[in-house]
């Protein structure tokens, strides 16, 4: 003769598990929710995010980069290609700066090899594109995103700078 | 013009299609909005937001989903059988719609006011599994196959107990007929008239078993995602995919309106005073089909021995005993009659 839990048996006939399950879902039913409406409302970002890239320039609006392509010889996944040529004013710029975004990891190699900070990767994470060739930037689209995210980058590098 | 309506034949067939008609759209358009609600229901429990996005807070997410539904492509399976294949969404839509030719939704609001009307639905449910186990055969799939074989088993178990669930209905009530089911339920007490106080276990158990016999959680093994992929859905895409998912739901919908009916009062008001009408029966279906959406979104799956176990060792013998008290209480008059509430012989 088994020994008959009558504790247990009670509660598998009252459902006790269902009715407890129940209150549970009940109490997360009018709970706040957890989703962020997305495209209307986004998370906080940290000021190192990594995000897409930017050229930046200098306040009298002269660009900061001076082709010493430090970025382009750490790059691990090889993504940036650099042609550069003496200028009419005799400074060394640029001819040509291309990321393959394709190819890019975020890994933020490149802003920490900059000695001039020119190259960053900026707080934009929505760029998603419909082809690939768009993808593959080149120096006058990153010097205009690094126009339009200078606000954001100055005030993230500003908010960094102790840390560094 | 009530002469050609009433006495000709074609005025008579135009009727019925009316009347028809007159149910099966305002059941699918109904239809639409609990979807939503059943997602938005689960989401809550979860604490998401739901389909807030199509119309005011996602109100017309399941017109969306409808017409994506139809403009996606047919893929039928190289080994599959044709016939057999695309007849059983429509096997499945048209059982779940037929048996509402007999659901009353107000006093004397009823397509076919049939006298063995309990007996009907219970056989249009019972062939709604031929519909899923000719899906999982006509695929020519492991998988499908697999989950149509289990939903046989599952839904045969559990129409056994509630068969015998119904019995104790007919029992207290005297009748087969919902109207008159609904009309035992009346009195001066509002909703302690209602046959869901004598019959309380039974009402739980005929939620349990109406949650088994449609396939929702925690029974859905049928279509278990992570075991069966979709059982005996794998195959299925677009319109006879959509003709599956509307037939279930017709099916619970329709199990939400049984529940009413049998224990809840139908269109009764609750409370004494109040008029009745089918706004009652509109606002229990949805509290019905409420716990039906909690129950989707706390329970996690059972297991297929233990989802047997349950049927047969626990609600079989357990509704038997309780038809037997039935009828005993009902004979003998015990606790004040209450179970004995006939309005037609007796």
């Amino acid at each position: 003769m088994t020994q008959i839990d009558y504790t247990r048996a009670v509660k598998y006939f009252l459902l006790q598990d269902v009715w407890q399950g129940f209150k549970l879902g009940m109490k997360y039913f009018f709970a706040p929710k957890a989703t962020l409406n997305y495209p209307h409302e986004k998370g906080p970002l940290s000021p190192r995010f990594r995000g897409e890239h930017a050229l930046r320039r200098y306040p009298n609006g002269e660009e900061r980069c001076i082709a010493c392509k430090l970025c382009e010889a750490v790059c691990p996944a090889q993504a940036i290609t650099i042609d550069a040529e003496p200028r009419e004013d005799g400074s060394r710029r640029t001819t040509r700066y291309d990321i393959d975004m394709t190819k890019c990891i975020y890994c933020g190699f490149c802003q920490e090899a900059c000695p001039v900070d020119a190259i960053v990767e900026g707080p934009n994470f929505e760029f998603s594109t419909e082809t690939r060739e768009e993808l593959f930037y080149d120096k006058d689209r990153l010097l205009s995103n690094g126009d339009r995210w200078e606000g954001e980058i100055a005030r993230n590098l500003e908010l960094d700078a102790p840390y560094r | 013009m009530a002469d050609f309506f009433f006495n000709t034949n074609l005025g008579m067939l135009l009727l019925i299609i009316g009347q028809i008609l007159l149910v099966v759209v305002p059941l699918l358009i109904a239809l639409a909005f609990l979807m939503y609600a059943d997602r938005k229901v689960w989401a809550a429990v979860q604490m998401r937001r739901g389909p807030n996005v199509v119309g005011a807070f996602g109100l017309l997410q399941s017109f969306a989903d409808f017409g994506k539904y139809i403009v996606k492509e047919i893929i039928v399976p190289a080994g599959a059988d044709k016939a057999v294949f695309f007849m059983a969404p429509m096997v499945t839509l048209v059982m779940s719609l037929i048996a509402w030719a007999v659901i009353p939704f107000n006093d004397g609001w009823v397509l076919s006011n049939i006298n063995v009307a309990i007996l009907y639905v219970f056989a249009v449910s019972s062939l709604e599994v031929y519909g899923v186990i000719m899906g999982g055969w006509a695929s020519n799939s492991k998988y499908p196959f697999l989950g149509s074989l289990r939903s046989a088993a599952q839904m045969i178990s559990y129409e056994v107990s509630i068969g015998l669930i119904i019995v104790g209905i007919i029992i207290s009530s005297g009748s087969m007929n919902f109207s008159a089911i609904v009309e035992a339920q009346s009195g001066s007490y509002g909703l302690f008239n209602w046959f869901w106080l004598p019959h309380f276990p039974m009402l739980i158990l005929f939620f349990i078993s109406a949650l088994a016999e449609t396939n929702r959680p925690p029974f859905d093994l049928p279509e278990a995602e992570s075991e069966l992929v979709a059982g005996f859905q794998v195959e299925y895409s677009s319109t006879p995919f959509l003709l599956f998912m509307i037939g279930e739901l017709v099916a619970v919908v329709l199990m939400c309106a049984l529940i009413t009916l049998m224990f809840f009062g139908g269109w009764l008001s609750p409370i004494p005073g109040l008029p009745d009408g089918i706004f009652w029966m509109i606002a229990k279906i949805g509290f019905v089909f409420f716990f039906f959406a909690m129950v989707k979104a706390i329970t996690p799956r059972y297991r297929y021995d233990q989802l047997m176990r349950l049927g047969w060792k626990v609600f079989l013998p357990f509704s038997l005993i309780w038809v037997v008290f039935v009828a005993f209480a009902a004979k003998f008059g015990w606790f004040w009659g209450i179970y004995a509430r006939w309005t037609v012989g007796g």
